[in-house]
C-alpha cells in the first residue's frame, strides 16, 4: 500500500498528468475518430485531478495529443481569461511546461469551450472541444444501445421532427447552441454547447477539429477540409445569430457579441465574446497613429 | 470606457488561500491529524475507500482531511490519485469464506454453523445523543466477546442452501477470465455482470441506497432476505508469474451482504432461490446490502422477469451511479454559460418581437 | 393481371410462439393477399395479439417464418432480414395502430410532427411539403385543421386514434396492422372511426391484419376472419360465413354470446 510520503510532491507526474499507456490508448480513439468523422469513440475515459463536466474530455485529449513544443491557448466562452480557462491553462502549464498563449494565430494546440475563435484557424492547428453530452439523439431516446443503433442505421429523421415542431411552433428554428450537424454526410454530430453562429466556422475547416467528452466517455472528430453541415429545411435554411450592435470596444460588425449588464435601468453594451480577436483590433486601432481610421 | 474582466488568476489563488484557512478553522484549537481520522471516523475513512476504490487507510483519511469532511470531494481527491497509480498485479480473487469475521448475521436462520455474531454495530443503540462523549477522554469498557474458537468454520449461507441445490449457482465462465476493468474499459450495454458489480461497488451509498428501498416499496420488488451479512478481515493474494503460486501481500476488512431473493423459476430453471451481491471495503454495511439489492433488481431481465422499475434499469442505474461524474456535471453549472444564455437571450427578444407584432396585428 | 396471380403478400408458416412452458400460438399458417382485410378474433389470453406481434416483426417466434413480398426483393423472412432492413420495412411498407395511442403516437409532438415524421424519415427535407401532407392527412381523418399545432394530450380518444392512422398512412404502405384498434372507445366514436377505416382501406387498397375481441369490428372491416383459442385456430373463413353460420362449437359460442346485430 501507498504511503503518505509519495503524495506529498507533485513530482512523480509524467508529462501532462497521463501516463504514456492512457495516452496511447486515447490517441488510438482519436486515429478512429479522425477516419470515421463524426463518429463518437467509446473511450476508457479517466478520471482527472479536475471534476467530470468541467472539461475532462478535452483535457485528455489535449494532454494525449500535445508534446513539449506545443504553444497551447485555452478559452472558455471566447475568452482567456475566464477562471476555468486559467485553471485548466495552468494545469497544463504546471505538468507539461509547454509554452501557453492567448494569441489564437500563435497556438498550436487551442482547447475550448463554447466557442471557436474569431480568427480563421490555419492548416496544422488542433482545436479540443469540451463536450458535456456528446449524443445529439438523446433528448429524443435516452438508451445508448437504441441510438448506436440509430446512428448505425443513418436514422435521423426524428431530428428532423424536433426541428419540424420549432418551425411550426416559432416559426423558426430556435436552437440557438449546440445545433445539430451532419458530418462527411454520414454522422449526425453534436457541436458541443457553441452558438449555432460558429457552426460555419466548422465546415471545410483546414485545423484539426477534435471533441473529447470526459464523463460520457467519447471522444469523436471532424478532419481537416471536412464537409459540416448544419441541418435544415429546404425552405427554412440554417442561419446565424445577428446583432444590430458593432462591438463596442473594437468596432467589429461580424463577430459574436457578449451583453454586458453596465447598470441596473436596463443599460447595456455589446463587445466581442473573443477577447484575443478583440484586443489585437483594438491595440491595432491605437498603436500607429497614421493608420487610425477614425 | 468599460474594460473586460480580468484577473481570474489572481481570484483563483485567493478563493485557494481562503478554502485553507476555512479548513484549518481556529487556530487555538489542535489541528486534526490523519491518525485520528483514520482511528475516530473510521467509517468516513470506509466509504471514502469504497467509492474512491483505493484501499488505503491513510490516503483516505488525509483525502477526507484535505476536503475538509466533504466525503465526496474526498472520494473525487482518491480517484484522481488512484488514475496515476501503476498496476503491478491483478490479485486472487479473495475468498470470503475464509474471512476472519468480527460480525456475522443471518436473517434466515436462527442458528447456523459459525453462529451469529453481532460484532460492532449501531443496530440496536437507543439514537439518544450521548453527552458523556462530548465531554472528551473516553476510554470504553472492554466488551465481552465470545471466546474465539479459531478452528470452526464459518460457512457462508449461500454456500449452505447450495448444498441443498435450492439456490442458483454462481458458476464461473468458461476459461475463467478475467472481469472487465470498468476504470480501464468504456462501460457498453447490455453490461455485464462483472461490469455491473464494479460500478454498483465504487457507486455512491445514497444513490443505492435509495434505489434499493425503492425496490422494497415495490418498484421492482424481489422479496429479499438478507441471506448473511459478514464482516471482517480477508486476505489478499497475487500469484507472481515467476513464482508460480500465490502469495499473500496483506489482508482488507470488507463487509460483503449476500442477498437470498424469492423465485419461481421458469421452464428452463426449476424454482429455486436467486443472490443478490454487495461487497464493500471496512463496515460499510448499508452500502453492501443496497448494492446487493440492486444487483439483484438488474437481474431481472435475465431471469426473465418485468423490467419496468427504475431500479431494473440497467443503464439508468449504471451511469447516473457514480459520484464523481454526477457531482462534477451537476456542479459544472456554475462555469460561465454567458455564450448560451446570449444566444438565448437573442432567440427569446426575437420571439417576444414576434409575439408582441402578432399581438398588435389582433388588436388591429 | 389479378391481384392472386401475385401471390401473397404476406405469408405465415407453421408459426409457434412459447412463453416458457405456456404456449402464446402454435403452428399457425395463413396467408395475407393485396387488398384483403383479415380479422384475428378471439377471447383475451387467445394469442391473437402474440400472432399479430409475430407477424408484424415485433415478436420473434419460437418456430415457423413469416415472409413478406417486398418491393425489390421478392419474398423475403422477416426474421432472416437485417435489422436495417426490417426497421425500413417498418416504416416505409408497413404501419402498426395500436389500442392505446400513447404506444403509436410521440405524445410530445403536435398532429403535424406526428404525421412527418415518417417523411422525414425517408428524407423529405422541405418544411413546406412536409406540412402539405399533414394537413391533407388530416384532413382524410376529419381532423380541424386549426388544430394541426396541437399536441396530442390536448385530443379527445377518438381524435388520437385517427391522428395515429394518420401517421400511419402518410407514405403510403401496403400493410397495415391493428390492434383493437376502437378498443378503448365509446360506441357512438368507433363507428365513425370504423366508418373513416373502410372508406380508407377501400380507397387505399390496404391490406390489413386486424386483432379484436369485438365480431361487431370484424364484421364490418373484415373480409375474411380466423377465430383463436387458447393459441390455434379453430376456424377460418368469409366473414359472413363464419358469423352466420359458425361450424366450431367455440365459434358458436362467441357468436351467440356476442354478436347481436
Amino acid at each position: 500500500m501507498t504511503g503518505l510520503q509519495s503524495t506529498r510532491s507533485r513530482r512523480g507526474y509524467n508529462f501532462a498528468y497521463l501516463d504514456e499507456h492512457t495516452k496511447r490508448m486515447i490517441r488510438r480513439s482519436i486515429l478512429k475518430a479522425v477516419a470515421v468523422p463524426g463518429y463518437q469513440v467509446p473511450f476508457a475515459s479517466r478520471e482527472m485531478p479536475l471534476p467530470f463536466g468541467w472539461g475532462t474530455g478535452g483535457i485528455q485529449v489535449t494532454a494525449s495529443v500535445i508534446g513539449p513544443d506545443d504553444i497551447l491557448k485555452v478559452i472558455d466562452q471566447g475568452s482567456d481569461d475566464t477562471t476555468n480557462a486559467v485553471s485548466i491553462r495552468a494545469f497544463f502549464a504546471k505538468t507539461t511546461n509547454v509554452t501557453t498563449t492567448e494569441k489564437t494565430t500563435e497556438a498550436t494546440v487551442i482547447q475550448t469551450r463554447h466557442r471557436i475563435p474569431e480568427t480563421p484557424l490555419q492548416p496544422g492547428q488542433i482545436i479540443v472541444y469540451q463536450v458535456p453530452i456528446p449524443e445529439p439523439l438523446r433528448w429524443l431516446e435516452p438508451r445508448e444501445a437504441e441510438t448506436r443503433k440509430m446512428h448505425a442505421l443513418e436514422e435521423y429523421g426524428t431530428m428532423h421532427v424536433r426541428l419540424y415542431e420549432d418551425i411550426a411552433k416559432y416559426g423558426r428554428i430556435s436552437t440557438s447552441y449546440d445545433y445539430p450537424v451532419i458530418v462527411n454526410g454520414r454522422y449526425l454530430m453534436r457541436p458541443s454547447p457553441i452558438p449555432k453562429f460558429d457552426n460555419p466556422k466548422m465546415n471545410n475547416n483546414p485545423a484539426l477539429q477534435l471533441f473529447g467528452a470526459g464523463r460520457e466517455k467519447r471522444i469523436y472528430a471532424v478532419p481537416p477540409y471536412t464537409d459540416v453541415k448544419s441541418l435544415d429545411f429546404e425552405d427554412h435554411p440554417f442561419e446565424i445569430q445577428q446583432w444590430d450592435e458593432d462591438c463596442a470596444l473594437c468596432g467589429a460588425e461580424d463577430t459574436f457579441l457578449d451583453e454586458i449588464v453596465t447598470d441596473d435601468r436596463g443599460g447595456r453594451m455589446y463587445v466581442c465574446s473573443d477577447s484575443d480577436y478583440c484586443g489585437e483590433r483594438c491595440a491595432a486601432r491605437t498603436a500607429p497613429a497614421s493608420e487610425a481610421a477614425e | 470606457m468599460y474594460v473586460a474582466v480580468k484577473g481570474g488568476e489572481k481570484a483563483i489563488a485567493s478563493a485557494h488561500k481562503l478554502l485553507a484557512e476555512e479548513r484549518r478553522g481556529d487556530t487555538q484549537v489542535p489541528e486534526l491529524t490523519v491518525e485520528q481520522i483514520k482511528g475516530q471516523i473510521s467509517l468516513a475513512v470506509d466509504r471514502v475507500m469504497t467509492e474512491g476504490s483505493v484501499y488505503d487507510r491513510d490516503l483516505a483519511a488525509l483525502a477526507i482531511k484535505q476536503a475538509s469532511g466533504d466525503l465526496v470531494e474526498a472520494i473525487f481527491l482518491l480517484r484522481a490519485y488512484r488514475n496515476t497509480l501503476p498496476r503491478l498485479a491483478t490479485s486472487e480473487p479473495i475468498d470470503t469464506g475464509a474471512m476472519t469475521v468480527r460480525r456475522r448475521i443471518s436473517s434466515t436462520y436462527k442458528d447456523l454453523p459459525g453462529g451469529q455474531l453481532l460484532g460492532p454495530t449501531f443496530d440496536y443503540t437507543h439514537r439518544l445523543l450521548d453527552f458523556d462523549l462530548g465531554d472528551g477522554e473516553n476510554v470504553p469498557a472492554p466488551a465481552d466477546t465470545a471466546p474465539a474458537d479459531d478452528e470452526s468454520p464459518v460457512p457462508r449461507v449461500a454456500d449452505v442452501l447450495n448444498g441443498e441445490g435450492l439456490i442458483e449457482r454462481e458458476t464461473i465462465a468458461e476459461g475463467d477470465p478475467d472481469g472487465t476493468d470498468v476504470t480501464r474499459e468504456p462501460m457498453t450495454f447490455p453490461a455485464g455482470r462483472d461490469v455491473r458489480l464494479q460500478n454498483l461497488a465504487r457507486g455512491d451509498e445514497g444513490f443505492l441506497l435509495a434505489l434499493g428501498y425503492s425496490t422494497q416499496r415495490g418498484y421492482g420488488r424481489n422479496h429479499p432476505f438478507a441471506g448473511e451479512i459478514r464482516m471482517g478481515d480477508v486476505a489478499v493474494e497475487i500469484m507472481p508469474e515467476e513464482l508460480g503460486f500465490a502469495v499473500e501481500i496483506g489482508e482488507i476488512s470488507l463487509t460483503e451482504c449476500e442477498m437470498v431473493n424469492q423465485f419461481t423459476g421458469t421452464e428452463a430453471a426449476p424454482p429455486q432461490f436467486t443472490r443478490g451481491y454487495g461487497i464493500a471495503f471496512g463496515g460499510s454495511e448499508r452500502k453492501a446490502m443496497a448494492m446487493a439489492l440492486v444487483d439483484r433488481a438488474l437481474r431481472a431481465a435475465e431471469l426473465g422477469e418485468d423490467a419496468d422499475a427504475p431500479a431494473q434499469d440497467e443503464e439508468f442505474v449504471l451511469y447516473h451511479s457514480d459520484n464523481v461524474e454526477a457531482q462534477g456535471f451537476v456542479q459544472h453549472l456554475k462555469l460561465p454559460h454567458y455564450v448560451d444564455f446570449q444566444s438565448e437571450l437573442e432567440l427569446v427578444r426575437k420571439l417576444r418581437a414576434a409575439h408582441a407584432g402578432a399581438q398588435t396585428a389582433a388588436a388591429e | 393481371m389479378s391481384r392472386r396471380e401475385q401471390g401473397p403478400l404476406l405469408r405465415v408458416s407453421s408459426l409457434t410462439k412459447n412463453y416458457g412452458s405456456i404456449a402464446g400460438c402454435r403452428n399457425i399458417s395463413l396467408d395475407i393477399w393485396p387488398g384483403e382485410v383479415l380479422g384475428i378474433v378471439g377471447e383475451s389470453g387467445s394469442g391473437k395479439t402474440t400472432l399479430l406481434n409475430c407477424i408484424s416483426a415485433r415478436l420473434e417466434p419460437t418456430m415457423g417464418s413469416v415472409e413478406f413480398m417486398t418491393r425489390t426483393d421478392g419474398m423475403v423472412d422477416l426474421y432472416k432480414m437485417s435489422e436495417a432492413s426490417r426497421r425500413f420495412l417498418m416504416r416505409t411498407d408497413w404501419g402498426f395502430v395500436h389500442q392505446s395511442p400513447r404506444d403509436g403516437l410521440r405524445m410530445g409532438v403536435s398532429a403535424g410532427g406526428n404525421i412527418g415524421e415518417r417523411l422525414m424519415a425517408v428524407g423529405d427535407r422541405h418544411y413546406g411539403d412536409i406540412r402539405k401532407s399533414a394537413c391533407d392527412w388530416l384532413e382524410k381523418v376529419e381532423f380541424d385543421l386549426g388544430r394541426i399545432d396541437h399536441m396530442p394530450t390536448t385530443f379527445s380518444g377518438g381524435m388520437q386514434q385517427r391522428l395515429q392512422i394518420a401517421r400511419n398512412l402518410v407514405n403510403g404502405p401496403r400493410l397495415i396492422f391493428m390492434d383493437e384498434p376502437t378498443g378503448g372507445l365509446d360506441v357512438s366514436v368507433q363507428a365513425r372511426l370504423l366508418d373513416l377505416l373502410r372508406a380508407l382501406v377501400s380507397e387505399l387498397k390496404l391490406s390489413v391484419v386486424i386483432v379484436t375481441h369485438d365480431l361487431a369490428v370484424a364484421r364490418l372491416l373484415a373480409h375474411r376472419l380466423m377465430v383463436m383459442r387458447r393459441g390455434e385456430v379453430v376456424e377460418t373463413g368469409l366473414t359472413d360465413q363464419v358469423l352466420d353460420d359458425p361450424q366450431h362449437p367455440y365459434s358458436q359460442l362467441l357468436v351467440s354470446s356476442v354478436l347481436q346485430p
